[in-house]
Formats: structure tokens, sequence, C-alpha cells
């Protein structure tokens, strides 16, 4: 083992590249990575900067001068706001667990090479891989057909499945839950619903560590689904209410007139700039805090991804 | 029991209690699939309809349009809009695919080269985070640098002498700044793929190479790049698959629904949504049918191709 080790070494030294070119592929990995946090650092600065400071100079990636004024305005908008981080929340929760079983629930079950109905259903994974309905007749069929439109559940249900992470499972099943295992369950007496929660969940806790979290940040991201079936203001998520901030700044006061001041007179005093990179803040601060701790996982899901079986 | 563990599984099992609850674990999800998958693949035919909304909800909406046959397909490749559609969707994805895999690659090898290990992984944690935004965030975090008033470029060029300018009309530009925004969310989520290769291979080729004197750059011509072809082809065959679709955020949430830059920015999936929010659903309705039908040929014809390459990688 410690020649092994040795060796290694060796190998790793003779394979240096020169100082000069290492400082020189430093440098651009500094730059790379740079434009991928300076966005970032630019909103946090706008939404602690003062508002004049921005109207007369503009943003800048140093606040002028800071001020809170930003979150306060929010946490003073603090029914709307705290009603969009419950939709997301709820969302994200409700949506990753029932996603997680009911993909490893289809996983499993084509996983079971003796089952009849495999075939069959392989068939029902993998067409919507190939052929899909289009946006227009998902649109009708959703909104209208199933009657989702303006409900919760529009955002949770029709990103819960995707064929994909079934055949992340399927494969994940077949390679590391021994067939010898679930045979020795049967004969202790087990059933199917046994065997599965009770031996071939907890044997796979990588696996939904992946699943979940591939779940959980994209409800968490998602404001397609509201764009496209939520019209009702009490049902938007922090995208969604970004989304519509975005385009239009106001919006953010005509929700908002609970104050006993008018929508107008608000508007016009609201910290326009920092209150809208506040809200960027507020979505993007969880995400960038939780995933360097989660990368190994997404790492792992995608080798499993690239075998399939 | 003893029966089952009989290797001749091929012949005929009768139906037994293992496979009815299998099929009950499976219920839910197989709903799932008829509900959101494959009811919507039957509603295509709002293609071949005068769409009318009535009373009885969607079925019934169906059933009562009248047949138009080809009616709207010739009304969508009637208007000029749609070639230019046609041509971006298909010219953005060529871009995206040739750069999404020449940039990984590279980045991958030349990290792969670093001395510090620990920083190595920093710049590669750096790279990650734009995967983790949404295209809504992502809107955000260019306004903040394109605003006219307040945005950063504005302001360095007009400390450089220059005039301010309203870069959300500039249609020229907006190729690159696309093109550009692509690769900038998509490069930490590709390089993982290519790491999780590289770490794959066995260092004893590299002992070897290293031992008959072959150079870092004709190690990583004759071990690295060989070795990491067949993912590389994966992930270029999957990409050609998907070449009718495109990503809606970024075509629709970065330009911000500008006006001017309606020509170049114009995607198949930006307009199935804006004709069906104008509310002409025949147009989006023929548009969403050509993407359908045309991607799934596509993904066949791909699928097809990986079988010949690579047979396991394929997913039929």
């Amino acid at each position: 083992m410690a020649k092994k080790k040795m060796d290694l070494d060796g190998l790793e030294k003779f394979n240096r590249v020169s100082n000069g070119s290492n400082a020189i592929l430093n440098l651009i990995f500094i730059l790379i990575s740079l434009t991928c946090i300076i966005p970032v650092l630019l909103v946090l600065a706008i939404s602690v900067s003062d508002e004049d400071m921005i109207s007369e100079f503009g943003y800048s990636l140093i606040p002028r001068a800071f001020s809170p004024e930003g979150f306060l305005f929010l946490t003073n908008q603090s029914e709307m706001i705290l009603r969009a981080v419950g939709i997301s929340l709820f969302v994200t929760i409700v949506g990753t667990v029932l996603g997680v079983l009911l993909t490893t629930l289809m996983g499993y079950t084509i996983s079971r090479p003796n089952y009849k109905l495999k075939g069959f259903l392989t068939w029902v994974v993998f067409i919507p891989m190939v052929f899909n309905g289009g946006l227009v007749s998902t649109y009708f069929v959703v909104g209208t057909l199933l009657g989702l439109k303006n409900s919760v559940w529009v955002l949770i249900l029709p990103l819960a499945v995707s064929s994909f992470n079934v055949v992340i499972c399927k494969t994940f099943f077949r390679q590391t839950v021994p067939d010898s295992l679930i045979e020795s369950a049967k004969i202790d007496g087990a059933g199917q619903f046994t065997i599965f929660f009770r031996i071939v969940l907890p044997i796979s806790l990588p696996l939904l560590a992946t699943i979940g979290l591939f779940l959980c940040f994209s409800y968490w991201n998602d404001w397609y689904q509201s764009m496209l079936y939520i019209d009702d203001t009490t049902l938007k998520s922090l995208q969604a209410l970004l989304n519509d901030i975005m385009t239009n700044i106001t919006a953010l006061a005509a929700n908002a007139s609970s104050m006993g001041i008018s929508a107008v007179e608000l508007a016009a005093n609201m910290p326009k700039e920092s209150a809208r990179m506040a809200i960027v803040v507020i979505i993007v601060l969880p995400i960038a805090c939780a995933y360097p701790y989660f990368q190994k996982y997404f790492i792992s899901g995608l080798t499993v991804g690239a075998v399939k079986g | 029991m003893s029966k089952k563990n009989v290797p001749t599984a091929r012949t005929k099992k009768r139906w037994d209690r293992d496979d009815t609850e299998l099929s009950l674990l499976a219920l839910p999800t197989t709903v799932w699939y008829i509900l959101f998958s494959f009811l919507p693949m039957f509603g295509i035919i709002i293609a071949f309809k005068e769409y009318t909304v009535s009373s009885g909800g969607f079925i019934q909406s169906i059933i009562e349009s009248r047949w138009c046959g080809l009616d709207n397909f010739k009304f969508m490749f009637g208007t000029g809009d749609i070639w230019i559609i046609l041509r971006n969707t298909l010219g953005y994805n060529i871009l995206f695919i040739i750069l999404g895999i020449v940039l990984p690659v590279a980045a991958t090898l030349m990290i792969g080269l670093l001395h510090g290990k620990r920083l190595a992984k920093a710049y590669q944690t750096a790279m990650f985070m734009p995967y983790f935004l949404s295209w809504v965030v992502v809107s955000a975090l260019v306004w903040a640098f394109l605003s006219y008033d307040m945005g950063l470029v504005n302001q360095l060029v007009v400390n450089c002498g220059g005039e301010p300018q309203q870069w959300y009309m500039k249609a020229e530009l907006w190729p690159f700044l696309l093109t550009f925004m692509n690769v900038w969310k998509g490069l930490g989520y590709s390089m993982v793929v290519y790491l999780a290769t590289v770490a794959g291979i066995d260092r004893s080729l590299y002992e070897a190479a290293v031992i008959d004197g072959a150079s870092i750059w004709k190690q990583m011509k004759f071990i690295t790049l060989p070795l990491m072809k067949s993912v590389i082809i994966m992930m270029f065959i999957m990409a050609v698959g998907r070449i009718f679709y495109s990503d809606f955020g970024l075509f629709f949430q970065v330009p911000r629904d500008s006006n001017s830059l309606y020509e170049v920015v114009t995607t198949l999936d930006v307009y199935v949504y804006k004709m069906l929010k104008a509310g002409t659903t025949g147009m989006a309705a023929a548009a969403a049918f050509v993407q359908s039908v045309a991607g799934c040929i596509t993904i066949l014809i791909a699928n097809a191709i990986v079988r010949k390459i690579d047979p396991d990688s394929a997913m039929i």
C-alpha cells in the first residue's frame, strides 16, 4: 500500500507542469470562477445599497452607502413575502417527498426481473423520453382537463416524476440490491411492501439523497409552472414573485395596499432597486450556502445516470 | 418459491401474489404517467383542429372543434416568422453543442494539471454555482450589468468616455451574449461529468506512459482523450437528439422579452409559448406538433447511432 502511494507521488511529481504554466492555468481558472461569482456578489451589494446612491451613480460592486432599506421594505410587505416563502417551501418539501416516492416506486418495480408487467411498465417510462404532447396540449390537459389551473398542486404534480430519474433508480436498484436479499426476505414471509419500505429504501440512501436533491433544487428554482398556470397572486412562489417584479417593480407595491397608504404612493417611495435585488438574495442565499455540501450527491447521480442498464 | 429460483426464468410464469403487490406499488406512478404524459400525447390532435373553447371542458371542446386539416400548418409556414425561428433554434443548438463539448473538455483537462488539488476543488465549486440558479435569477443578474441607466457595463463605458448604450435593443450583440450565458451556466455541470470519467481512468496507464517517456501533452492525446471519447460521443448525440428543443428560460427570461430582439432570440419553445398566451392556439399547436414530431425523429435517429457505436449506452 505504502509502496503504491509512493509510486503515485512519483507520477505526480513527474507529471507536474512548470510553475509558469501552473500560474497561467490558475489565472484562467480564477477569472472563470470570478465570472461565476461576481454577478451574485453584485446583486448582494445592490440589495444592501442606499437607494439614492443607486439612482445617482447606478449599481456598484462596493456599496457607496449601506442601507437596509431594501430588506426593511420587504419586511413591511411581510404578508406577501412570507406567503411566497411559504408557497416555495411547501412546494419544495411536498414535491420532493412525493417525487422521490413516485420515482423510486416505479424504479423498483421495473428493476424486478421476474415481474410480469416489467416490459409493459418499462415502455410506459420509456415512451415519454422520446415523445411528448408538446406545450399546447399539456397546457390544456393540466390546466383545464385536470382542473389544476390556479391550484398549488400544479406547481408540484407535473414536475414530480421524470423518466430520467426513474431510469437512474432502476439502474441503482439492479446494481446495488442483490436478488438474494429480496429472495431471502420473501422466504421469511415479507411481502413486496415490506421489502420495499423496510429493506430496499433503507439501503438506498445515497440514491434517495441524489434524487431528492435534484428534485429539491428544481422545485425551489421553478418559475415556469407558475408563469403558465398561476394567476392568483396568493399562490405566487418566490421565483414567480421575482418574475413579476422583474417585468414591473411596482407589482410589489400593487399587491400590498394593506398599510393604509395607496399603492401609487407606496410605489413612488419604495426602494425599488434594492428591494428587487433583496428578493434575489432571499432566493439565492439558501442555494449558495447549501450546494457546496451537496455537490457530491449530484456528482454521484450524474455518474449513476451515465451507466444505464 | 423453490420453483421460481430455477434459473429458467424464460418459461412462462403464472401471475402470483408478488406481481399483484408490485403492480400496486407501481400504480401511483403509472397513474401519474397516464395523466401527465400520455393524455397530452393524445391532445396533440389539436394541431389539426380549429380549437374553440366550449362550455363542456377540454374533451368536449376538442370534439366540437372543427377539423381543419393542415390549415394551421399552412398558416404557420405562410408567415415568414417560422423560418427565422427554426433557423434560430437549430443555429443556437449547433453552436451550443459544439461549445458545450469543447469548452468543458478543455476545462477538465486543464483543471487536472493544476498543482494545488484544493484550489482545483475550489474552482470547480465556484464554476458549479451558476447551474443552481434559475433563469429568472440569472435574468436579474444580467440586468444588473446591462441596465441602461444603472448597469455596470454602461458605467464602465461612460468612465472610458463613451456613450451609454441600450443593450437590450442591440440585436447584433445578443447571439454572443446568449451563447456566453449558456456556456456560463452549463460549464460547471458538464465538467463534473467529464471529471468523473477522468477519475475512472486506470492510473497505471499513465505510469506506463511516463516510463516510456511520454510528455503530459502526449498522455492527454493518447490516454485521456481516447478514454473520454465514448462519453463525449454520448453527450454529443444526446444533445443532437434534442436539437428542436431549447432552453426556454435562456431565450425568454434573459432578453426580457425585448421587441427589438425578437428576430435573434425567438426559438420554437418561446414561439409556442407566445402564440399560446396570445390566444392563437392553432399556430401554437402546429408549432408544438412540429417540435414534438421532429424531436421524436431526431432522438430515435440519435439513439440508433448510439446503438451502433456503443450498444450499452443506447436508450433502447
